[in-house]
């Protein structure tokens, strides 16, 4: 992942004496969605403040395409080829149409052009009925749908979105983002936003960078991340829900069967039969024990496990398990001492389909 | 709301037109030596004498005389730090000061008028048909009466100041001497308003007599005498003066056919000359 | 209360009969205080902006600075006009004491920090993402300015409203330095002053009714606008 179409190299950005980022490296491939995850206060914003050419740091490069980015004019061009969404919609103080036109307006594109592409956009983000509505009449789920429409109306090669739906109520949330999802399907745009939702991260990410204090801890794709975290923070910042890749071999009854790696899992969800899933099982849910639960549970997923790692975790141990895919496991200190947990142990873990959480992907 | 940026860009683009337009207008930048600043007091500009006699003298001279109508006091002020560059004014002893000072030269007798006592028609102190104006002033002390003055180092409030002087009374500080620090026309209200007396030049009360309410009650006395002098300011002590347009000035205010325009001014308005024309006389004949 | 109707009666017959001294006196009152707002607004807004939206020292100092600026009483800018400009002052070389020229720059000096104040409040009343989301948008210094200032119209036009109302009203500044010179610096207020000292209240009844008549058209066309703008 050598340059990418945005990579930045020793990147350092201070405020006021305090260090905010430091970065030796990070870049973006050409028609990726990457998630920016991580703690309030860990920069994910400032970096999507000087990706976006809007915020000088104090040391480090910015390149575009294998080019450095640096005199004014060269940010000033940059920046008309890449657009970014805040979390307020930030609307100017007229109508939805002219507030989508906008930004045409502003990089000099034509009358025909932009009506057309105004109205394209307009019905994509299922907000054409409001052309004419002034921009303070908006709700804040329609308002966004215009900060966003009004972005993507420019064709951007690179679009940044910077939480751009902490601010709504779930449904809402959950509508919107289905709809940017399809649009940036759609459209093959490289994407870059900052969340605090990790299961929309990992819903609409190719990849995720998890940082922390300034710095990006891990970047991998979601799967990876989330069962492999690089360290205790990551660890404890994604959460432990065991995510597994499979795809779905069958629905039956309200239940799919979903095959990851070598096995088969039993999920309770709705899917159809070939779709690309992931399926989370919350650390809580997976039970550990000592002999073959076959017949004695009705868990419907029983496999045979090795314990590979145990860690604290407050009241709690956080076991990791390898039964032909990582899995793990959370017991009280009571269940453990019972158990006798330790390391190269073999043991088994169950997890009932209901505990299996079904996500869809993109693939 | 492209009109707005349009409306902005072009209402500033006016302003900077207009800003153009008017400092290079004439009216605006009238040629230095072409401008006369005279300081006069506001009695004189209130009689409306001034309106009449300076469009005369800018249309033979070609001089544009800016009348800045001030008290006595600050006239003399003004001269005294060249901000003028000749006075017209009507408070003898300072004007004698200002030029042994060495601020003032030529100081030429103009014209007069007299000084009046004014007061309600009931007359409580008693002063009407009083021969002496100190006399008159005695008797409104001891009757307590109200007295209005102007207060305002004016010509009239010197006169005034002077006038108590020689009744060697205290009069400042008590209830019914009050100081309005205005000029003379709405003094003269104020006092006509609260029924009390007060000293004002005739042609100022010729010109607002119609509704006011007091009466002359006291007229004649040598002392109530109020002449006018012009007097250029010195060169010498300030060389940015407009020197040749100060005399130009002056010599007008004494020529003889402005001294006719003097005698007849405010006859056809209010029936009597507001002044009296003096030019070249002996102050002596004046009972100075 | 006679007077009043008298005032009134001499308004109207001075107005009826264009008589062209009231006249002259409306339109010089209109024409001098119409450029010092103008040129208040211009340095007012542009000065506003950049002192709302950069980052430097001593902000905070400049911000009340500005703000008592906007109570400064117009006498004392009167007076300090007159110090400077009067012949032996600094700037007495070019003559414009007791000019209309010196009462436009005493009422510029009155109006630009009323301007200059509420431009900053309307300012940075503004979203504080908006000027980054407009720069992302791709807009030039420029354009970001004039979008920001749009946006921002409605307290602008305010602010318009608050410098001309200031100084057509004003009296203090504009006798000192004008001088009240008959037909060339005489405005409204001061020729109202003089009138009342004179003791003409009628007259100078009817020089204030069509100073207010002035300041009402003037402020309803631009409250005519500045609604207009409103959004539906």
């Amino acid at each position: 992942m050598k340059d990418g179409i945005i990579s930045i190299e020793n990147l350092k950005v201070q405020l006021g004496g305090a260090s905010i980022l430091d970065i030796p490296s990070f870049s973006i491939s050409e028609g990726e969605f990457m998630s920016l995850i991580g703690p309030n206060g860990s920069g994910k914003s400032t970096l999507l403040l000087v990706l976006n050419c809007l915020l000088k740091p104090v040391a480090g490069v910015l390149k575009y395409r294998g080019r450095v980015v640096s005199s004014r004019d060269e940010s000033f061009q940059y920046r008309r080829r890449v657009s970014m969404v805040f979390q307020e919609p930030l609307l100017f103080d007229t109508t939805v149409y002219r507030n989508v036109a906008s930004g045409l307006k502003i990089r000099g594109v034509g009358r025909e052009e932009t009506r057309e592409r105004v109205t394209r956009y307009l019905k994509w983000f299922n907000i054409e009925h409001l052309a004419h509505r002034s921009a303070r009449k908006l709700s804040g789920g329609e308002a966004q749908r215009t900060s966003l429409a009004r972005a993507f109306a420019m064709e951007p090669e690179v679009i940044f979105l910077d939480e751009p739906f902490s601010a709504l109520d779930p449904p809402t949330r959950h509508a919107i983002s289905d709809d940017l999802n399809s649009i940036v399907q759609e459209t093959g745009i490289t994407t870059v936003m900052v969340t605090h939702d990790q299961s929309e991260a990992l819903r609409m990410s190719d990849r995720i960078a998890v940082m922390n204090s300034g710095g990006i801890v891990q970047v991998g794709v979601p799967s990876h991340v989330m069962n492999n975290p690089a360290n205790e923070f990551v660890a404890n910042f994604v959460g432990m829900d065991t995510i597994l890749e499979g795809k779905v071999l069958r629905m039956q009854d309200g239940m799919a069967t979903v095959r990851v790696d070598e096995v088969e899992i039993d999920a309770v969800g709705e899917a159809l039969p070939g779709d690309s899933v992931y399926c989370c099982v919350r650390p809580e849910n997976v039970v550990i024990e000592l002999t073959n639960p076959d017949d004695l549970t009705s868990a419907r997923n029983n496999f045979p496990a090795v314990v590979r790692d145990i860690f604290s975790v407050g009241p709690f141990l956080k076991i990791s398990l390898d039964c032909g895919f990582a899995i793990t496991s959370f017991v009280t200190r009571e269940a453990f001492a019972v158990l006798d947990l330790r390391e190269g142990m073999n043991v088994f873990v169950s997890f009932k389909a209901t505990a299996v959480h079904l996500i869809r992907t993109n693939n | 709301m492209k009109h707005l940026n349009k409306i902005v860009f072009s209402l500033t683009a006016l302003a900077f037109v207009a800003i153009a337009a008017f400092v290079a207008s004439p009216a605006s930048a009238a040629p230095k030596m072409k401008t006369i600043i005279l300081a006069t007091t506001t009695s004189t500009q209130d009689s409306g004498l001034l309106d009449e006699l300076l469009p005369v003298f800018e249309k033979s001279t070609g001089y544009f005389v800016k009348t800045i109508s001030v008290g006595s006091g600050q006239a003399m002020k003004m001269g005294e730090k060249g901000e003028a560059d000749v006075l017209l004014v009507h408070s003898p002893d300072a004007e004698k000061k200002f030029v042994e000072e060495g601020f003032g030269v030529n100081r030429r007798l103009v014209m007069h008028n007299d000084f009046i006592i004014l007061g309600p028609a009931s007359d409580p102190a008693k002063i009407k048909g009083e021969k002496s104006a100190k006399e008159a002033l005695k008797k409104i002390a001891a009757a307590n009466a109200l007295f209005m003055s102007r207060g305002d180092n004016s010509g009239t409030h010197a006169l005034e100041k002077k006038l108590w002087k020689a009744t060697g009374l205290k009069y400042e500080g008590n209830k019914w001497y009050q100081q309005t620090g205005l000029g003379m026309g709405q003094t003269l209200s104020v006092a006509a308003e609260k029924k009390g007396y007060t000293i004002a030049d005739r042609g100022t009360y010729l010109s607002v007599k119609k509704n006011l309410g007091l009466d002359i009650l006291v007229e004649g006395d040598a002392s109530l005498l109020n002449i006018y002098h012009v007097i250029e300011v010195n060169p010498a002590k300030w060389p940015k003066v407009n020197a040749a347009g100060a005399k130009a000035f002056a010599d007008f205010m004494v020529a003889k056919k402005t001294q006719a325009i003097i005698k007849t001014f405010g006859v056809k308005k209010f029936g009597a000359p507001l002044f009296f024309p003096d030019a070249g006389k002996d102050p002596k004949t004046l009972g100075l | 209360m006679d007077l009043i109707l008298e005032g009134l009666i001499t308004a109207f017959k001075l107005l009826m009969a264009l008589d062209p001294e009231v006249l002259s006196i409306t339109w010089l009152s209109l024409k001098v205080s119409g450029i010092a707002t103008l040129i208040s607004v211009g340095i007012g807004i542009s000065c506003g902006m950049i002192v709302a939206l950069t980052r430097f020292p001593g902000k905070k100092f400049v911000v009340s600075v500005v703000n008592t600026g906007m109570g400064l009483p117009p006498v004392v800018v009167g007076l300090f006009v007159t110090v400077f400009l009067w012949r032996n002052g600094p700037f007495g070389f070019l003559d414009i004491l007791y000019t209309p020229t010196a009462i436009i720059i005493a009422q510029a000096v009155i109006a630009t920090p009323i301007v200059m104040g509420i431009s900053i409040a309307a300012l940075q009343n503004l979203p504080a993402k908006m000027r980054l989301q407009i720069l992302s948008l791709g807009a030039t210094r420029m354009q970001m300015v004039m979008i920001l200032v749009k946006e921002a119209r409605l307290p602008l036009m305010a602010a318009v409203m608050a410098g001309f109302g200031g100084v057509i009203s004003e009296v203090g500044a504009s006798i000192m330095v004008g001088g009240n010179i008959k037909g060339y610096s005489r405005v409204l207020t001061t020729a109202t002053v003089m009138e009342t000292g004179k003791g003409e209240f009628a007259t100078a009844f009817a020089l204030s009714i069509i100073l207010l008549l002035l300041v009402f058209i003037v402020n309803y066309l631009f409250t005519l606008i500045q609604q207009r703008e409103r959004p539906r």
